[in-house]
């Protein structure tokens, strides 16, 4: 008899057949591009001369393959109990697998408690992930495996997500980094998401197995994996069958628990299955009729800019160029914005030879003709295309958008622009910008998520949009983030739906992702009257139709939707040349770019302990721009210290603590969560005590990784993350006792309804030495505080030091009173320098930012120096906790219940009173309290007439767009205040 | 029309007048004791309906007016009540909503306000919300809680308790399809009109009464046991019990041959209670609130004792243990003043259900719920060290999570159950 394994997982379907030797006669693995139901049948079909009147058992496996087994009423085995089950025969002596799926990681721990364990849902994408890499790199698969065995150096790329790990990746490849260092640490990635994420502390030892489709074609993955496992090649297995060998478990299943059934039988069950279309959550068709699309396409075709004769103009001429993420954007117009020459395509990982092969082209089709009078470039790229080719002017892509849609419609009020990687969205008042939304890592790549889908089933993207157009039934794949959708994607092809249908599926979550959590809108009264769209996704007829009907209005997109930004930048160029009468760009002449050459170089500074990774981008003739910078150093100058910056203050003011006479020990204090603002309380009551105190190290990203393993759970904040690893640090530090006490109550500053900490913050201690297992190795102290109520705190404090260290009750009391004191203090230590600054800053006449977060977020491993940043642009910086105590509580829409969190209302409420400060709110990712905090503090500075700049921070470290963020509240904060002096 | 009426706050009142005309649209959680809550607020002149609408549309109507990081039953239970306000054929006029607060340090002691934002947005300002909770916070003329009235609600959560603990031990296993079901809503009726008519409904002795007979009908149901997986359900509260927010987990389970396990809501209140004791014990603080905590303590244990006696009865049940002991079992897990959301009681609830034999547990919370990083997750790592053979999956919920995805780790879940049951089937 034979016993066929069936495993269809997110992109494949893998078939095996077993004789009754258990041999494999045959094996098959292929991409299934959404047809999963039409492959399965297709491939069995194929089997049909050796199979034809025997009889067989049959056993479907994997992730995708459940739905065909419910269809076909065929058995499922799930997929890692199918993998144990042939490992257990083919592979003995295995101590652990590693599987990795197109979408699932999997590990089973076989020796020593078997053990399964599967990535949660936050945490998909391996295969899929590196096809997403490789496309965002312009290389195959093969190609980036190839070139990561050629790679020099590594750089860190977060792991959690497919989404935060592009964000990383982005800005490398816009700096210049090596391509072949950025696929090996792709790779490097996914082991450390293999490792940190499932393994979570449980060591990966021994004969390791490895299997799944990436890791039995990927050499470099391979690589990775046994360096980063220190696994000898007798221990790191990768056998001939990675790639069906799970199928191959699934046959054995079949042969000891199938049922047995004819082929006839089984193809027509499958057949039938495939026929079948359960798509439960469908939406409304995007058009009914041709007609209906035919008067939609020719309303859109309106929107054009001013056509002339290109081949027979002759005179001035304005270039603007976006050097956006993944694609470059240039235009050449004339100086009524007629286009010249225009250019859009992928910057395939290097911008500058992008620019610089159509400039030549531009002088090369105009010569003489035409005379380039000015130039501007915008977008993530700017500084590198600025110093690369001598353009006249830079500007920040908010500016350019505005300026290109006001071109299309004078009275724009709202403008939404969808790119590859970012979403941008701002109200336009008064002829300035109001508001900016900008997404937040779990938007991000959504437009470019359509166009990799797209070519990962085998079309062209134009070609893909026009086939959601019609759909009937299109799916709904959630609007989360590009993960989820994916995710969603797996599910509606369980169910079968088709090409279309989902291609209509995506451009609707994607324009719900943009209206409902980018920019937060009901109603499109919200948003504005005179609303452009634009972006590349625009340009898709399909996601401009789901924008249209989603908000139940009309907008305008430009037929040049996709290079609005160059298009700003070209007309903000010729403003400007036309304003200094400039007689000629700057811009490298046809001469010298002759003798142009590029070439980057990647190092790290070692001039503090940032160690950012600085590209080194040579232009020939000497001239050299150094991207990857926090702070001016590296360039040779000196770091600004005339700026005043409160997170600056109070860290090294808390980073001061610590220390005292050891006369009845060491106790060690991380430096983490709501500690930061306790800590002179703590260490004052320790050190009264006769301790000496000792402080956590200052956080980076290796503290982190040494404590990552012992993280329950992906989802919660960064900065509670960061904990476990400065315990691992304070026991590293051999101190007698770690203290970190609960407090579920924080000090009631009579700002709000209550005053708790949030429920990390409050807890926390509890999952620490719940999951720490080196805890045991010393004393760890976490017991319930109740700093509220200062004279129960002394009772309880006391009676609790006399317990544990047999101090007299009298001693820790009088300590906790000077304890008390020591916090009063602090507070009203950063309150005065806050005051002090913000009167400096008024004499010097510079602007005030309040950095508002929490007080955990002065942490620079948790801010990436944002601060630095923002101090760069020459603007003071103060906190939220020093100035809310100047006004009174605000009323409030939400339940005001948490001390840190009132502080933030008050903070914005102050902030509309002073003219000359703006607030910008840091958001932990994660954060599930500033999902009530970010509405509300939002809605106090609107009310007030100031703009809400939000920056969600986390493990990445993505300061190119949050500088982008920074630029542009200054832009408007600038338009502003011109128009103030007008009236 | 009623004439609308706002206090000092600013805050829209429910009048006496409202309550004569308006329809107070009460959430969905808990299928049998919510059914049961509904016909106590009609009893006592509301006219009060449970919200049942599918779920999609729901979702799609809370992305749009809730803030989308917001924990997924607040986008549930707002989108919900938007739904209906806007499609289920009411007069919004002429609707109330009804919303519990129970004031602790989770963000779900926002959601009162999160609606209110909500109904801002989708232009109904105009329709009152009634916030249910026994801390005197937000009163409303048109609403009012008498002893009476609290004790017929929580006589309702240990009717409702019972009749779910012993239909999930007899669903499974009925030899006459439906039979259990009819059970339900024929003592759903019985329980509902003896508060009506009976004058002695509140007495220890007649709910003794009560409880022992509807154990025994339970147990009267003709059934064949078979040897099945039984698995425990365990988490927040909301995607804990409602289909709604988890994607009817029990009917899935039920459709791979299991014998679901939830733990009653009692518990929870009695925890909520015991959770003011304690804060005493830690914090200090005013003498009243431990004493009407530990009142309200007693009383739901005295309860609690005659719900086990009554499961007792027939030696087939599994019989639920007491709180005190449950609380007992967290000990070197979590302390007590753990109190936020779920607290100690998640690891004691999956601590209990490995106690008594039940070690396959599916953990259950919101995508990114915060107390549930410790009190959940937080805690499996050291059950699991503990106790080998506890068999766990934490599942997330959300919008965008996908049922495919929960469902094929919940399998792999059952895949070690069914190896373990089965200790042969795996050479």
């Amino acid at each position: 008899m034979t016993h066929i394994g069936i495993d269809i997982g997110s992109t494949t379907v893998k078939v095996v057949l077993l004789d009754d030797m258990e041999q494999v006669t045959y094996q098959t693995y292929e991409r299934h591009r959404s047809q999963v139901r039409e492959k399965t049948s297709e491939i069995l079909k194929t089997l049909e001369p050796q199979l034809r009147g025997q009889l067989v058992r049959v056993a479907i496996t994997g992730s995708a393959g459940l739905g065909v087994a419910n269809a076909s009423q065929l058995d499922f085995v799930q997929e890692v109990f199918a993998t144990a089950g042939a490992v257990e025969k083919w592979q003995p002596g295995t101590d652990v697998v590693v599987e990795l799926g197109g979408e699932d990681a999997k590990i089973i721990f076989l020796t020593g408690g078997l053990e399964e364990r599967m990535n949660g849902s936050c945490a998909g994408g391996t295969g899929a992930f590196i096809d997403q890499m490789a496309t965002l790199l312009n290389v195959t698969v093969e190609q980036l495996d190839e070139m990561s065995l050629r790679s020099e150096k590594l750089y860190s790329i977060a792991s959690r997500c497919g989404v935060f790990a592009k964000t990383d990746i982005q800005p490398l490849l816009n700096q210049g980094a090596r391509k072949e260092d950025v696929a090996a640490s792709i790779f490097q990635a996914v082991v450390d998401q293999t490792i940190a994420g499932l393994a979570q502390g449980r060591e990966i030892k021994g004969r390791v197995l490895f299997l799944g489709g990436p890791l039995y074609f990927l050499k470099g993955l391979q690589k990775r994996f046994s360096e980063t496992l220190r696994l000898s090649p007798d221990q790191a297995i990768f056998p001939e069958n990675a790639d069906v060998f799970v199928a191959i478990g699934a046959a054995l299943y079949a042969k000891s628990n199938g049922r047995e059934m004819t082929f006839e039988d089984l193809l027509k069950r499958i057949e039938t299955a495939s026929s079948q279309k359960s798509t439960t959550n469908t939406l409304a068709p995007l058009f009914a009729t041709r007609e209906e699309y035919d008067a939609f396409a020719k309303r859109h075709a309106e929107d054009h800019p001013p056509q002339l004769d290109v081949s027979a103009y002759k005179g001035s001429a304005y270039l603007g160029v976006d050097a956006g993420s993944t694609t470059t954007k240039l235009v050449l117009i004339t100086e009524d914005g007629g286009i010249l020459y225009s250019y859009y395509a992928s910057n395939k990982g290097n911008p500058v030879a992008v620019v610089e092969e159509q400039l030549k082209e531009i002088y090369h089709r105009f010569g003489e003709r035409v005379q380039i009078m000015g130039s501007a470039v915008t977008g993530y790229g700017e500084d590198l295309i600025k110093n690369a080719f001598s353009l006249d002017a830079g500007l920040v892509e908010t500016i350019a958008h505005y300026r290109a849609a006001q071109h299309f419609n004078p009275d724009v009020d709202f403008i939404i622009d969808i790119g590859g990687q970012d979403m941008k969205c701002f109200k336009i008042r008064d002829g300035a910008i109001d508001s900016i939304l900008l997404n937040e890592a779990c938007s991000s790549g959504c437009g470019s998520f359509i166009e990799t889908f797209a070519r990962a089933l085998g079309y062209e993207i134009e070609e893909f949009a026009k086939l959601g157009l019609f759909a009937e039934k299109p799916v709904d794949l959630g609007s989360r983030c590009t993960v989820f959708m994916n995710s969603s994607v797996k599910q509606a092809q369980k169910e079968g739906a088709g090409v279309e249908d989902i291609s209509a599926g995506l451009s609707m979550s994607i324009v719900k992702n943009a209206i409902y959590k980018v920019i937060r809108a009901a109603d499109p009264k919200e948003l504005g009257e005179h609303i452009v769209v634009q972006g590349g996704t625009f340009l898709n007829d399909a996601v401009l139709r789901s924008f249209e009907t989603e908000l139940g209005t009309q907008v305008v997109r430009p037929t040049i939707a996709g290079i609005m930004g160059a298009y700003g930048a070209a007309l903000y160029a010729r403003d400007t040349a036309k304003r200094t009468g400039a007689k000629s760009s700057t811009i490298l002449d046809q001469a010298a770019l002759e003798t142009f050459s590029y070439s980057a170089k990647s190092t790290s500074c070692g001039l503090c302990g940032n160690h950012c990774h600085l590209t080194v981008n040579s232009f020939g003739n000497g001239r050299r721009y150094i991207s990857g910078n926090r702070c001016e150093r590296p360039l040779g100058k000196e770091k600004r210290q005339d700026v005043d910056d409160l997170f600056s203050w109070k860290y090294e003011y808390l980073r001061s603590l610590g220390g005292g006479e050891n006369r009845r020990g060491r106790v060690g204090i991380p430096m983490v969560l709501n500690l930061y603002e306790m800590l002179p309380f703590w260490t004052t009551l320790f050190q009264s005590l006769g301790y000496e105190v000792v402080l956590s190290p200052e956080s980076d990203r290796k503290l982190y990784a040494q404590g990552q393993y012992t993280i329950p759970s992906d989802t919660v904040c960064y900065p509670a993350k960061l904990a476990h690893g400065h315990i691992e640090k304070l026991l590293d530090a051999k101190v007698d006792v770690i203290f970190y006490p609960c407090l579920p109550y924080n000090v009631d500053e009579k700002r709000g309804d209550n005053h708790y900490n949030c429920p990390v913050v409050a807890y926390y201690p509890e999952l620490l030495a719940a999951n720490v297992g080196r805890l045991a190795e010393t004393t760890y102290w976490a017991p319930y505080c109740g700093i509220h109520r200062p004279h129960d705190f002394a009772k309880r404090m006391a009676a609790f030091m006399e317990e544990n260290a047999g101090i007299p009750k009298a001693e820790t009391k009088s300590a906790v009173k000077a304890a008390y004191r020591a916090y009063e203090e602090y507070r009203a230590l950063v309150k005065k320098a806050g005051i002090n600054m913000i009167e400096r800053a008024r004499k010097d006449g510079r602007r005030i930012i309040v950095l508002s977060g929490r007080p955990y977020h002065i942490d620079p491993e948790i801010n990436h120096g944002i601060h630095e940043m923002i101090a760069s642009f020459g603007l003071t910086i103060v906190t939220e906790d020093a100035v809310s105590d100047l006004v009174a509580a605000p009323s409030v829409k939400v339940l005001n219940q948490w001390t840190y969190h009132s502080r933030l209302y008050s903070a914005a409420s102050y902030v509309t009173t002073q003219p000359d400060m703006e607030l910008v709110q840091l958001v932990s990712f994660g954060c599930g309290i500033d999902a009530i905090t970010t509405d509300e503090v939002r809605r106090i500075l609107e009310t007030g007439g100031k703009l809400y700049t939000q920056l969600k921070i986390d493990e990445i470290n993505n300061l190119g767009a949050i500088r982008i963020r920074i630029r542009s509240l200054l832009a408007a904060m600038d338009a502003r205040l011109e128009m103030k002096e007008a009236i | 029309m009623a004439e609308l009426v706002y206090d000092k706050t600013g805050r829209l009142l429910f009048t006496e007048e409202m309550r004569r005309e308006y329809t107070v649209l009460i959430p969905q959680m808990l299928p049998i004791h919510f059914k049961m809550l509904e016909k106590v607020f009609r009893m006592r002149g509301y006219n009060a309906v449970m919200l049942n609408v599918s779920w999609r549309d729901i979702v799609s109507e809370g992305l749009k007016y809730v803030h989308n990081d917001t924990c997924y039953p607040a986008l549930l239970v707002i989108g919900q009540m938007i739904h209906t306000i806007k499609y289920g054929g009411y007069d919004p006029h002429k609707v109330a909503l009804l919303i519990t607060q129970t004031g602790g340090g989770c963000r779900a002691s926002n959601y009162i306000y999160l609606l209110r934002k909500a109904l801002a947005r989708a232009g109904y300002e105009y329709i009152p919300i009634i916030s249910l909770n026994v801390s005197g916070m937000e009163k409303n003329p048109g609403f009012s809680l008498d002893l009476k009235f609290i004790r017929q609600m929580l006589y309702g959560v240990i009717y409702g308790d019972i009749i779910m603990n012993l239909a999930n031990q007899v669903r499974p296993y009925e030899i006459h399809e439906g039979q259990t079901d009819a059970l339900i809503d024929s003592w759903v009726d019985r329980l509902v009109k003896d508060f009506e008519v009976n004058k002695h409904s509140f007495r220890r002795a007649h709910i003794r009464e009560q409880l022992n007979s509807i154990s025994d009908e339970f147990a009267a149901i003709p059934v064949h046991r078979t040897q099945k997986i039984k698995v425990g359900v365990v988490g927040e509260i909301y995607v804990k019990y409602s289909p709604l927010g988890n994607n009817e987990l029990e009917a899935f389970l039920r459709a791979e041959d299991c014998e679901v396990i939830v733990p009653g809501l009692l518990d929870f209140v009695i925890f909520k209670a015991d959770n003011r004791v304690v804060d005493h014990y830690l914090y200090g603080g005013h003498r009243f609130t431990k004493i009407a905590g530990g009142f309200i303590q007693s009383m739901c244990l005295d309860l609690q004792q005659d719900l086990i006696a009554a499961i007792s009865r027939h030696s087939e049940f599994r019989v639920p243990c007491t709180f005190m002991h449950l609380k007992s079992l967290v000990e070197g897990y979590l302390g007590y003043g753990n109190k936020m959301g779920e607290g100690w009681l998640l690891p004691g609830e999956m601590l209990e259900l490995i106690d008594s034999g039940v070690a396959n547990i599916v953990c259950t919370q919101p995508f990114g719920c915060l107390p549930n990083h410790v009190a959940g997750k937080g805690m499996i790592r050291r059950i699991k060290q503990n106790i080998p053979h506890a068999n766990i999956v934490a599942i997330d919920y959300d919008p965008g999570a996908t049922r495919i995805n929960q469902e094929n780790r919940i399998k792999l879940m059952l895949a070690n159950a069914r190896m373990a049951m089965k200790p042969s089937a795996a050479e």
